[in-house]
């Protein structure tokens, strides 16, 4: 089937701003979206630039608004956008060039709320650190993220507050927040309770949204909402 | 971080949100024009008096309308915000809860709007 793009481009070195390209493609339905932009790319515009590296939806460095939504343009398929696709580079960070942005600001964000476990005891028998099935549940959502970015920017209080932690880093804060072999969880819940932490959230649910791997994000922040209230 | 909004393609959660700040700050706008009024009679029930007729003028009465609409919806829609916080199931039922709240809106608005449509028609 023929696909009409249009692309947003931005070379910094040549535009004051940015400026949509429009490209056809021959595309078979059930080809993805990222097969389309290496087709451009190869064939029509070697100069369109773009990430991607696993093309399977599991390094999460291909995340772009495709028709006005956040997604992964490796598990999106043609089909199910039609004869026209409009691709935008995620919003709220700065374009280094066409849909490539700078994502420093994101990674530490999720630097400060020590995304590792903290624990300086000695591992149990065995040199394992020992958790049921059931404390493992607890965090399983969370342990899902590749880190894509695709949340943090739909969400629109990202878009004009440049403290907010965004909802990546608290996904990760999460993951170790809850799992009972970590000690660090009062440190990340401090920063979490700060201004630029979860309060910011207004529960607009535009992460959970546009989450590839189908994360509940919301409900990720919401429990730590409540456990700063609680305790729990 | 460089904010470049230039269109985002709303989910409902986001439209429901964007409505909850719009119609938190019209109300609240409401209010300072409410406090304002309420200061004046401090100089005399002749100027309040004489200022009531701004409040019967038909441009304001249809801006009440619209600050009843926006006090249902932010009502309802607060309602909804408060389930999602507080109810750990609340998330699962986030868009639900929306519509529910609009049903609550349509039911409280409709009957209210009409009231106020044929009075203000009657003064006409
Ligand atoms: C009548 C006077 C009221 C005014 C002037 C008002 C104003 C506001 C404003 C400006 C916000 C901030 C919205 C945001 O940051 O996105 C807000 C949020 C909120 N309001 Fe109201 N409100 C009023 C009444 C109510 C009522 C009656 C309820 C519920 C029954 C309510 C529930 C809420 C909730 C839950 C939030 C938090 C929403 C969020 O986090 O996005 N409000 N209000
Ligand atoms: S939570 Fe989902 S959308 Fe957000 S960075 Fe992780 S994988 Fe991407
Ligand atoms: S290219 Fe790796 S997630 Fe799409």
């Amino acid at each position: 089937m023929q696909v009409q793009f249009r692309i947003e481009r931005f070379n910094p070195d040549q535009d004051t701003k940015p400026w949509f390209g429009e490209y056809t493609v021959d595309v078979e339905p059930t080809d993805r979206v990222l097969d389309a932009l290496n087709l451009i790319k190869w064939r029509q515009d070697g100069t369109l630039t773009f990430r991607r590296s696993c093309a399977h939806g599991v390094c999460g460095s291909d995340a772009m608004r495709i028709n006005g939504r956040n997604r992964l343009a490796c598990k999106e398929l043609v089909r199910d956008y039609g004869s026209k696709i409009t691709i935008e580079p995620m919003l709220g960070f700065r374009v280094i060039k066409d849909l490539v942005v700078d994502m420093e600001d994101f990674f530490a964000s999720y630097r400060t709320l020590q995304p590792y476990l903290v624990n300086d005891e000695p591992p149990g028998v065995g040199r394992e650190r020992l958790q049921t099935p059931e404390e493992r549940e607890i965090f399983d959502d969370t342990t899902k993220c590749i880190m894509c970015g695709a949340c943090t920017t739909a969400c629109p209080i990202t878009w004009t507050n440049e403290d907010f932690l965004g909802p990546a880093a608290i996904v990760n804060a999460h993951r170790f927040i809850y799992d009972s072999r970590d000690h660090g969880a009062n440190e990340r819940l401090d920063v979490l309770n700060s201004k630029s932490g979860v309060w910011r959230c207004r529960t607009i649910f535009n992460c959970t949204e546009a989450c590839p791997r189908g994360i509940e994000v919301t409900r990720a922040i919401e429990q730590i909402k409540r456990t700063l209230l609680t305790g729990e | 971080m460089v904010s470049s909004y230039r269109g985002y393609r709303a989910p409902q959660g986001m439209l429901s949100w964007a409505l909850h700040r719009l119609t938190g700050l019209g109300v609240l706008l409401f209010l300072f024009l409410h406090i304002i009024d309420i200061f004046l009679v401090g100089y005399g029930p002749e100027l309040f008096d004489d200022l009531l007729f701004i409040y019967h003028h038909p441009a304001f009465v249809v801006g009440q309308i619209a600050l009843i609409a926006s006090v249902y919806y932010h009502a309802a829609n607060g309602i909804r915000i408060i389930l999602v916080d507080f109810w750990s199931n609340g998330y699962k039922y986030e868009r639900q809860l929306f519509y529910g709240a609009m049903t609550v809106f349509f039911i409280a608005f409709i009957p209210t709007a009409t009231i106020m449509i044929m009075a203000l028609l009657d003064e006409l």
